[in-house]
């Protein structure tokens, strides 16, 4: 009787628990959304930035044409005279998103602009990703963990920073579609179906389209493949989550045009092969150890070994020899620089030159991540009492996390979710002990809770496992062999023995009262904190759009809308077909603003070409109108910060080109341009640097400006003040005179003693002119 | 071998005037039966900016046997091609106590006009009886009248204008008396074409006064004068006014703006022209001010690459003034595109005629001040459900009727299109569009979402309570 009372009584708390986390889960989601709207609120509904720029035209090209034009797409307005295919050089998967929602929402009648789709992306895709994230923690530690670790994703600032609305980038959705991913291979580790190894598959080839990221999944996944097999953990259930993600994942995965035969080729894939024969050869191995006695499998095994070692090295040998015909191992330069640091400085000035991939400094890391870097160890501790399956591939995912972000600033975002879910483990197990603690002392319950307790614990199992994570029980848990734990879980029969055992357990879980309300109370004040360093890091730190600029003075806020202004102005006002050169950092903002032409851009797939433009902006104005007017360029387009102050500008650039176009074309001498190893614009800079293109199209009548051209950005005054143009001409300035746009003067008529004239004034008077021109790398 | 092509084309002209006088004659003689003279006519032109305005005074009798109830009016072509408005009213009463009574102004076909002039008929309230005398007054307004010369001009100089107009007034009647002023928007005028008694003071241009002048007399003149208004024509303007019965009316104005005055040539060098403002860019302009209705919300101001911060909102209980910037100063034949869209309170629009239909009642035109609409389209977007819409204009434009889908849509949305090229701002007169409503669709799209939740839920319970495994295992 009372046995049915409680038992109805625990059916209702279940459920009333489920509506409850149900309820959370949603607040959660909307915790996501919302907090990226800063960005909307504080400035405006625009794609930010750089890249997002790019997907937001694939995007409208995509709702445009449809999909089949969207696979054929050949670019024209990019990379002239080369063009891209974009079609089988981009991930499709955020573009493919955006357009399905687009169509939706325009099928059942809801006009919503394709750039309003595209702005909230992000954050709708950070409500999913939460949801993800509670899923797989659910899966590691129960739902408690699961909550907490999707609320602390949904405003982890790293995340943030690349979600917020109007940041339209590729991990905008790939961060949601690597945790489910995640989430699938655990469920289908922890219940062995292959329903769900198949949806895995599908996950990972929605990860594959979205982001070249997918190769940490293929390759973290075997790496705890591995281990499981090395500790002993082998089971069927490993087989069915692993065997159909190799075969069905890689076939999927080769179907993206972007990836093609790169899933079987490259040696970022290798490692899933290697260990899909070893998990084969391990299922082998259990199999006919199942089948022989004992001491046929010992002569099995010496024989097996024998023949397999000779087969493995012809293997390897063979593998070796093809890797080692590539020059790069087979490895993409993005991947090399991952595991040698130095390597990018060293061979690739163009992946050095972004600040996303430069090594992290440590106050990033307490940006980024706050107070989840103390948790993280916690929730490590916690992974192990008692170490199953998830957990250890929780351990794992955090520990190569770790690293990845150590290297490159930009792989932060894969480290934040794992730091999530670590401290999510810790902080709910740290309140359990907590609240558990107190609800034993608490005066006039305590037998009474005793009993209670017991009672549940015998009913289901998981709360069991769950209660019996401390220090102290810890060693008890460690002798077991892992595998039968684990078979004890399922089994809902283990009962006599640990409702006797938890009792004792418990007793010595407990902590002093007061000890415990300090430490609640400590722990709300550090997610507080959390919460308000989210928020601030939101609203202030990475709301920010960058192509409109703000600032705060005495006499209120002023806007910096330059960019936009340039890009209008030659939307409107030049021709369809012209050319416009730049930097690279501002080609894909021109194609999707102004919608003209652009010699380089963010997609950096040429070197030679971005050392081209490079090496024009760093000769003299002569030989750079010489290679411009070879590549068809009118327009050049240059920003330029010195007036209001505005730091990344192209004179702080400035270097890169010239080391960019210093590797490809050796006349470029980085030595040339510095003064005693110092980059400096005054009037102590050496004279390459004074008549080097970008200096006089970035001064050109600076100095009228304040009549002493005063540069706020190197807080100096420049070295050259008053100088003419001969071959370029200003047709745009803005108004803050962020960006600077001259066109190409047309090349003078021949009259034949003109050119002989001037042809012997120049090499009379300028040696370092004719030598450079002579040297134009398109003669 | 120039001389001898001087006199030839002397003796073309000559021939050709002969002719062309000939042909007057006759035309005169046929094409107004009711003999009108005109006893004094005096014409004021208007050229401060690039919307000219001519008031023209006409005092006419009637010379014939027969009452006349129609006076003519006529305009050479390229005049007519560049007509975007045309008003005449007659005056009543004396000095002090004088009213307009506005006229109908229709456009005819003359068989015989001279030189393919084009005619427009204005019909009198009472025919005048013979012997009697009218006083018309008539308003018409040119656009891309002023031809920027020289075409291309640079940075620091300033925009100099033709107008060609005649010294005397073309017209069929015989003019006893005529007058023409002419105001430049400044003193500077290059040059003028001197016919008999031309006088200038100040910005005023004056010919005539002539007398006696026989029908269609015509005798071209030029001006060259300085004009740095803002040459701003909107080439395409598309306002898109939406009915919500929820209790607002949405605006959205789509505008591609361009300077069309003497084109920009070479260097833009900005900090000329902000150093030197009255020197440099003297004919760019940089602001726009709009006219909105009062009550007006939500107002933003954007292109298709994002807001553009550069605009100021005024209201008050009267009028709301919105003042915009492009993103950069427009110089000659630069072009700029932008959104402008606003809500406005339904209850200051919509209203219910006698015979229970509803009509809406908006302002036609541009709201921006000064400017010249070459082709503008004027949608209204009547709720869904609504039933045989019509619209009345003060004058003629094209319609036609159209579907647009917007939120949750089934059925469609009637959509009223009205089309009217040159549009100045003259136009901003107010049109109705009647349509009849029930108000039960207003109902249609909440209904829709809470039975589609509801099947939601009623969904998720089903699903919960169904057991699809295929074996109980």
């Amino acid at each position: 009787m009372a046995a049915l009372e409680t038992s109805r009584g625990t059916t209702l708390r279940n459920a009333f628990g489920n509506v409850f986390s149900f309820f959370i889960l949603i607040l959660i989601g909307v915790l996501a959304f919302s907090i990226r709207l800063f960005s909307v609120i504080k400035y405006e509904s625009v794609i930010h930035e750089f890249d997002p720029y790019f997907n937001y035209r694939v995007t409208q090209f995509l709702t445009k044409s449809g999909i089949y034009e969207f696979w054929n797409w050949f670019d024209d307005r990019t990379w002239y005279p080369l063009g891209r295919v974009i079609g089988g050089t981009v991930y499709p998967g955020l573009t493919l998103t955006a357009g399905t929602i687009w169509w939706l929402l325009n099928s059942l009648n809801i006009p919503l602009s394709v750039e309003t789709v595209c702005v909230f992306t992000a954050p709708i895709f950070s409500a999913f990703a939460s949801w993800a994230t509670y899923l797989l923690t659910k899966e590691v530690k129960g739902t408690g963990a699961g909550l907490t670790a999707a609320a602390l994703l949904a405003m982890v600032p790293s995340y943030i920073s690349r979600s917020v609305a109007g940041s339209y980038d590729n991990e905008a959705v790939a961060i949601f579609a690597l945790i489910f991913t995640f989430y699938l291979y655990i469920k289908t580790l922890n219940t062995g179906s292959l329903f769900y190894a198949t949806l895995n598959a599908i996950a990972y080839f929605y990860m594959v389209c979205s982001w070249g990221g997918y190769t940490f999944i293929i390759n973290l996944i075997p790496m705890h493949v591995l281990l499981c097999i090395v500790t002993g953990r082998y089971s069927s259930r490993l087989y069915v989550a692993y065997a159909p993600l190799v075969v069905l994942g890689t076939l999927l995965a080769s179907l993206v045009p972007v990836v093609g035969f790169n899933a079987v080729m490259t040696s970022e894939h290798f490692a899933s092969f290697l260990v899909f024969i070893i998990i084969h050869v391990v299922a082998l191995v259990y199999y006919i150890k199942g089948v022989l006695s004992e001491k046929m499998f010992k002569v099995a095994v010496t024989l097996i070994l024998s023949l397999g070692a000779i087969v493995c090295c012809a293997v390897i040998a063979v593998l070796i020899a093809l890797v080692a015909s590539s020059p790069t191992m087979g490895w993409s330069g993005r991947s090399l620089s991952l595991l040698d640091p130095t390597y990018a400085s060293k061979y690739i000035p163009i992946i050095a030159s972004v600040s996303e991939h430069q090594p992290p400094t440590w106050p990033s890391y307490f940006m980024d991540i706050n107070v989840l870097a103390f948790l993280v160890p916690a929730g490590i501790i916690a992974c192990f009492s008692p170490l199953s399956d998830a957990s250890s591939f929780v351990v794992l995912y955090i520990v190569t996390s770790v690293y990845f972000s150590g290297v490159m600033v930009r792989l932060m975002l894969v480290l934040a979710p794992a730091a999530c879910i670590m401290s999510g483990i810790a902080l709910s197990e740290a309140f359990e002990v907590f609240t558990r603690s107190i609800k034993f002392q608490l005066p006039g319950s305590s037998v009474h809770s005793q009993v209670d307790v017991g009672v549940k614990s015998s009913e289901n199992s998981l709360p069991q496992n769950d209660v019996a994570k401390t220090d102290k029980t810890e060693d008890t848990l460690k002798e077991r062999p892992s595998r039968k734990n684990r078979k004890k879980e399922k089994e809902p029969v283990a009962v006599e023995k640990p409702s006797v055992r938890s009792k004792i357990e418990k007793k010595l879980l407990v902590l002093p009262l007061e000890a415990s309300i300090i430490s609640i109370f400590l722990l709300v004040l550090l997610g507080a904190f959390y919460v308000v360093h989210c928020v601030w890091a939101a609203a202030e730190a990475y709301s920010a759009p960058s192509i409109v600029l703000t600032s705060h003075s005495h006499d209120g806020l002023h806007v910096f809308d330059d960019f936009r202004e340039a890009y209008a102005w030659l939307s409107h006002n030049t021709e369809v077909d012209d050319k416009v050169a730049s930097w690279w950092d501002y080609g894909y903002q021109t194609t999707a603003m102004a919608n003209r032409t652009v010699i380089v851009d963010n997609n950096t797939w040429n070197n030679t070409h971005i050392a081209t433009v490079g090496t024009a902006m760093s000769s003299p104005e002569k030989a750079a109108w010489e290679i411009f007017n070879s590549l068809d360029v009118k327009y050049v387009l240059v920003v330029f910060g010195g007036l209001v102050g505005y730091p990344s500008d192209d004179i702080n650039k400035f270097l890169w080109m010239v080391r960019i176009g210093g590797g490809v074309f050796p006349h470029i001498k980085e030595p040339d341009y510095l003064k005693d190893g110092q980059y400096r614009i005054d009037s102590e800079a050496t004279p390459t640097m004074l008549n080097c293109l970008m200096y006089k199209l970035s001064y050109y009548r600076f100095v009228e400006t304040d009549g002493k051209a005063f540069d706020r950005v190197r807080r100096t005054e420049i070295g050259k003040k008053h100088f003419k143009l001969t071959h370029f001409e200003e047709v745009f300035t803005t108004h803050h005179w962020m960006v600077r746009i001259y066109k190409l003067k047309p090349p003078k008529n021949r009259i034949r003693g003109k050119t002989k004239k001037s042809k012997s004034k120049s090499s009379g008077t300028t040696t370092k002119r004719s030598r450079s021109g002579k040297k134009n790398p398109w003669h | 071998m120039a001389g001898e092509l001087r006199i030839g084309a002397t003796a073309l002209i000559l021939v050709l005037c002969f002719s062309m006088s000939c042909h007057f004659s006759f035309v005169a003689a046929s094409s107004s039966p009711q003999d009108i003279q005109i006893l004094n006519a005096e014409r004021r032109i208007d050229l401060t900016s690039h919307i000219i305005k001519v008031f023209l005074t006409l005092k006419i009798e009637n010379t014939g046997e027969s009452p006349a109830s129609e006076v003519l009016l006529a305009f050479p072509p390229t005049e007519f091609d560049h007509l975007a408005l045309i008003k005449a009213a007659v005056t009543a009463g004396k000095q002090k106590k004088r009213t307009y009574l506005p006229l109908d102004v229709k456009p005819t076909e003359l068989p015989n006009g001279p030189n393919g002039a084009k005619f427009f008929s204005i019909s009198l309230l009472n025919p005048l009886s013979k012997g009697e005398t009218a006083t018309l007054e008539v308003l018409y307004v040119l656009t891309h009248s002023l031809e920027p010369f020289p075409a291309e001009i640079s940075q620091s100089e300033s925009q100099l204008v033709y107008y060609r107009d005649s010294a005397s007034i073309l017209s069929p009647y015989y003019i006893k008396q005529q007058t023409t002023f002419l105001r430049t928007p400044s003193n500077k005028v290059e040059s003028f074409t001197r016919v008999e008694s031309t006088n200038r003071a100040g910005t005023e241009l004056k010919y005539g006064p002539y007398s006696d002048r026989a029908p269609y007399s015509f005798s071209p003149i030029i001006v060259h004068f300085e004009n740095n208004n803002a040459f701003a024509v909107v080439e395409e303007l598309v306002r898109e006014v939406e009915i919500s019965h929820w209790g607002s009316l949405q605006i959205t104005e789509h505008y591609k703006l361009v300077h069309a005055g003497a084109r920009h040539k070479g260097v833009f060098s900005r900090v000329e022209y902000q150093s030197r403002p009255s020197f440099s860019g003297v004919s760019s302009f940089k602001n726009l001010l709009a006219r909105l209705p009062p009550r007006v919300h939500s107002v933003y101001y954007r292109d298709n690459i994002g807001n553009i911060s550069s605009s100021h909102l005024r209201t008050d209980y009267h009028k709301s003034e919105l003042e915009i910037e492009p993103r950069y100063p427009l110089f000659g034949g630069w072009k700029a595109t932008f959104v402008i869209g606003y809500g406005l309170p339904l209850q200051d629009f919509l209203f219910e005629s006698p015979d229970g239909r509803r009509y809406l009642n908006f302002t036609f035109g541009c709201p921006l001040v000064e400017t010249v609409v070459d082709k503008l389209t004027i949608k209204v977007v009547l709720p869904e459900g609504s039933k045989d819409p019509s619209v009345v204009t003060p004058f003629p434009v094209e319609q036609r009727l159209e579907t647009k889908y917007s939120y949750l849509d089934v059925i469609g949305r009637t959509v009223m299109v009205l089309e009217k090229k040159n549009v100045v701002p003259e136009h901003n007169s107010p049109f109705q569009v009647y349509y009849s409503f029930n108000p039960i669709f207003m109902l249609a799209e909440p209904l829709m979402l809470a039975i589609a939740f509801f099947l939601c839920f009623v969904a998720s319970v089903a699903y919960i309570h169904v057991d699809l495994s295929l074996s109980k295992s």
